[in-house]
């Protein structure tokens, strides 16, 4: 049995959870990381993408997040998200509208840097809307 | 002198006045409930950000690589004041405080020769700042159709307030909202959000010891334009709560005064119907003493 530490997840509307985890994989920005306990004190940023959460009883719960970053101390793991839901809630129309935003964001993006991180953000939630629904 | 028909139809305007004034103030102290809740559930997020941006920016506080956003532009010419007012009246001074708030902030601007520039967010604030600053506003937001105040809507706000930074418009942005002390007390305050200011707390040593991924300047170019979004939404729940505690307050005490003066008229009209039950009875015993 693998050592506990507490894990959160908040987003600016709501503490979303706040339980003792086993294991967390979080979609960093320069590539997924499993945290465990006694993790090295990190801060990262993160992206769109799944956040797998293994609590202390081995469940197992999957939440969407957009965005946000993650502050990870031996004893604790803070993720911070600009928005989050559980991903049996996400459905289509959250991605559609995202995409659809981002889109926008591209063609009318100031400069070319702006550009490039837009498109940047559009593969990840392509790529993340693929993930979450398959089909 | 009101006749009694008189004084009976203003005895049942002021009851229907009062009815709706009551109903006001339930309807009020509900949603105050709820937006207490809203501002309730958002403070976890902000208390985190502000302990990590806190840390992170007392390292890079003078070094000049510092991103704009918290070093600022160097100059104080333009300030960009973003006004956050309620979008509907009959809350007492509320709205009316913090657009004092924000015009004697303008005016003490405006005469140091600075330029100011206004973007208002809420019916009621563009409507009075537009009588005196109509050539200093640049941009006006209103929630009149949001039901439930998101953390969009003031993403919303804060990537106009940005672009207009990176364009260079302003140098200076300061915040005005109601802060909630209380159901009874409001407190009309300004806060400057850009450049960001933050507590200046210890540093806790193991801060030293992070890990950062990607480097810390790039997770503070991150997370700064979120912090900005993050206060305005901040500023925006507390107005919310702030504006339905002074609707409390106000529907309260206007039912109070409805009810006074429903018992003056009441006891004017009950004297007045006393003289003349007196008068007819007189006339009567006269009449009859005459025979």
């Amino acid at each position: 049995m693998a050592d506990a530490f507490k894990f959160e997840l908040v987003s600016p509307e709501r503490l979303l959870v706040s339980e003792q985890v086993t294991e967390v994989i979080l979609p960093a920005t320069l590539g997924e990381m499993t945290v465990l306990a006694k993790h090295a004190p990190t801060m990262t940023t993160i992206k769109a993408g799944v956040v797998t959460v293994k609590n202390a009883a081995g469940q197992v719960h999957k939440y969407v997040v957009f965005g946000g970053f993650a502050d990870i101390t031996p004893t604790a793991c803070t993720l911070l998200a600009e928005s989050a839901v559980p991903q049996a809630e996400a459905d289509r129309s959250l991605f559609e509208s995202r995409i659809e935003a981002l889109r926008a964001d591209i063609s009318g993006a100031p400069t070319d840097e702006h550009r490039t991180r837009f498109e940047h953000m559009l593969a990840d939630m392509t790529h993340l809307h693929n993930a979450v629904h398959p089909d | 002198m009101p006749s009694l028909k008189d004084l009976k139809n203003r005895i049942a305007s002021v009851k229907a006045t009062q009815k709706i004034t009551k109903a006001m103030k339930m309807v009020a102290a509900a949603k105050l409930r709820r937006a207490q809740e809203a501002a309730e559930a958002a403070r976890p997020y902000a208390e985190r950000m502000d302990r990590v941006l806190a840390s992170l920016s007392a390292a890079y506080k003078d070094s000049p690589e510092a991103p704009l956003l918290l070093s600022g532009t160097g100059r104080d010419q333009t300030h960009l004041l973003i006004v956050a007012t309620g979008e509907r009246g009959l809350a007492g001074g509320f709205n009316s405080s913090i657009v004092r708030l924000a015009r004697d902030h303008a005016l003490k601007l405006l005469a140091e020769g600075k330029t100011v520039k206004i973007l208002t967010v809420g019916r009621k604030g563009n409507d009075v700042l537009r009588r005196t600053f109509r050539d200093n506003i640049i941009d006006y937001v209103t929630f009149r159709e949001v039901k439930q105040l998101g953390f969009a809507n003031a993403s919303d706000v804060a990537q106009r307030v940005l672009s207009l930074y990176e364009a260079g418009e302003f140098d200076v942005a300061t915040l005005f909202y109601a802060r909630f002390a209380s159901v009874i007390s409001q407190v009309a305050t300004a806060q400057q959000i850009i450049p960001a200011k933050f507590a200046e707390t210890e540093v806790p040593a193991a801060a030293a010891l992070y890990e950062y991924e990607p480097s810390e300047q790039e997770i503070l170019e991150d997370l700064l334009p979120r912090n900005v979004a993050l206060q305005i939404f901040r500023a925006l729940l507390e107005n919310n709560a702030s504006f339905y505690g002074a609707q409390m307050s106000a529907m309260d005490s206007a039912t109070r005064n409805a009810g006074d003066m429903i018992n003056k008229l009441t006891l004017s009209y009950n004297r007045q119907r006393q003289a003349q039950i007196t008068k007819e009875l007189i006339e009567i015993i006269s009449g009859a003493e005459a025979l």
